[in-house]
């Protein structure tokens, strides 16, 4: 293989792509979770208008950050299964950087997909048109920043039993603050608050701190699990 | 660096441990007794609160201890994760169910003393709501420890989850304050308490310094039985069995 490090990254982006897509049931199975999760709400709270409009941005974000932590699991259970993560641990390159490739395909097909299709659950929530913008900017920044920090217990509890609700345990008390500045700047526009700048940038900061440590912390991780 | 490795052997802390209870123990209910006393009887009522302050001398001690608990924790586990000591991994895993009752019991306590001071037993006060979270981490912890068998990877998994868990508290405490100051009416401020005095300080350390060597103690006790059942296999262990039946 030429290109050293930046050629074996692009080689699992492209394989995980591909490997994804043939089992394209499992990315969709994400997204709908998110669109009847949310689409269970009115169903609760009542279909006025103005109720919605307040509770939306909380709401999008939590079905978003569910939906994020249970496709989770698909991140390393069929490559652990079938051998090719040991394949990666013995390959001469940097098992982070390859953990990196994997986490940022896997968002391609999660991640992005969720926060393209929020304009349209954004409406079905009744939020006003000006926060739309937000929610989809929002989203884009801190759904990588989920499926990053989510990487570590996932990789952790690999092989573990009961280890789909073992990973929603470890990382749902880490996404707090995601949550908090998301929620919030989607409400900041909707009129609620504050303008939204000051949250997208936190937002920005904490994807930086999360591409800096979790690919190094979850190949830590992958270790310890292959042992 | 000497005397770290003569004491890390399991067996050799197991009876240096032993030696250390009871001291512990005793400092821990002679603090407990004079600083309740102070606490309770000695310092005055408070002007604004009246007797209901005196739950402080248990909770606040309890809300510093959740924290330091699981610093220790982290750094236990880091220390076992890094240099591979098996007594950092016992110490690590038994410090975790520690520091979640000494959360819970902040919480607890904590509602209780919203319930005259704020008029309900929940407030999304920030210290509220990052302190629940802390038990949430505990609970993660405590959750991946028992679900892998074997010793030593459920020592190191466990240490990863503690170590990105110790880098996000600041994060995460931060994140619910400044949520907190978006949210709740400046008026909440009040239920900070307000300045404290002398009488009311000194019953405060002691309980508090009382709640440290509670945790050592603890800690010893724990880690022993921890040891032993790691060790069960051991000769050390087969023997101190046979002598004392």
């Amino acid at each position: 293989m030429t290109g050293g490090v930046l050629g074996a990254m692009r080689a699992v982006f492209l394989r995980e792509l591909l490997v994804f897509w043939r089992r394209s049931t499992e990315v969709m199975a994400a997204l709908v979770f998110f669109v009847i999760v949310t689409t269970l709400f009115p169903l609760a709270i009542g279909p006025e208008r103005r109720e919605l409009m307040v509770v939306a941005p909380g709401v999008l974000w939590v079905a978003a950050l569910l939906a994020t932590t249970l496709s989770l699991n698909h991140l390393f259970a069929s490559d652990y299964q079938d051998g090719s993560l040991e394949q990666m641990l013995m390959s001469p390159y940097p098992l982070s950087a390859m953990v990196l490739a994997k986490i940022a395909a896997h968002w391609v097909l999660t991640g992005l997909p969720l926060a393209l299709l929020s304009p349209l659950l954004a409406v079905q929530m009744a939020l006003p048109t000006k926060a739309i913008g937000t929610l989809v900017g929002s989203l884009l920044l801190g759904t990588p920043t989920l499926t990053l920090i989510g990487a570590i217990p996932a990789a952790l509890t690999l092989g573990v039993r009961g280890g789909g609700v073992l990973v929603s345990l470890l990382v749902l008390p880490l996404y707090t603050p995601i949550l908090i500045f998301g929620a919030e700047a989607v409400a900041a526009s909707a009129g609620q608050g504050f303008a939204s700048v000051a949250h997208l940038s936190l937002l920005g900061a904490f994807l930086a701190l999360a591409l800096s440590f979790a690919p190094w912390a979850s190949s830590a991780a992958l270790r310890v699990s292959l042992d | 660096m000497k005397l770290i490795h003569k004491y890390s052997a399991p067996k050799r802390f197991y009876e240096l441990a032993g030696m250390l209870a009871p001291w512990f123990a005793t400092l821990t209910a002679l603090l407990f007794i004079s600083g309740l006393y102070l606490g309770l009887y000695w310092a005055p009522p408070d002007y604004q609160q009246g007797n209901a302050y005196r739950i402080m001398f248990v909770h606040v001690p309890n809300a510093w201890m959740s924290m330091m608990a699981y610093v220790a924790m982290a750094l236990f586990a880091a220390a076992g994760y890094i240099w591979n000591i098996r007594l950092a991994d016992i110490l690590a895993k038994v410090t975790a169910p520690l520091g979640a009752s000494f959360t819970l019991t902040a919480l607890v306590t904590g509602s209780l003393w919203g319930k005259p001071m704020w008029g309900t037993y929940w407030v999304w006060d920030a210290r509220l709501t990052s302190e629940l979270v802390l038990l949430f981490l505990y609970v993660g912890y405590m959750a991946l420890q028992a679900s892998i068998d074997d010793a030593r990877r459920a020592a190191h998994a466990s240490a990863i989850i503690a170590i990105v868990g110790l880098v996000n508290i600041p994060i995460i405490h931060y994140s619910v304050y400044w949520w907190h100051t978006l949210h709740q009416p400046a008026s909440l401020t009040l239920t900070s308490q307000p300045k404290i005095y002398i009488t009311m300080l000194i019953p405060l350390i002691i309980m508090s310094i009382g709640f440290m060597f509670f945790y050592l103690t603890m800690l010893c006790v724990r880690s022993r039985s921890e040891i032993l059942w790691r060790e069960r296999r051991a000769d050390w262990v087969r023997k101190l069995v046979e002598s004392r039946s």
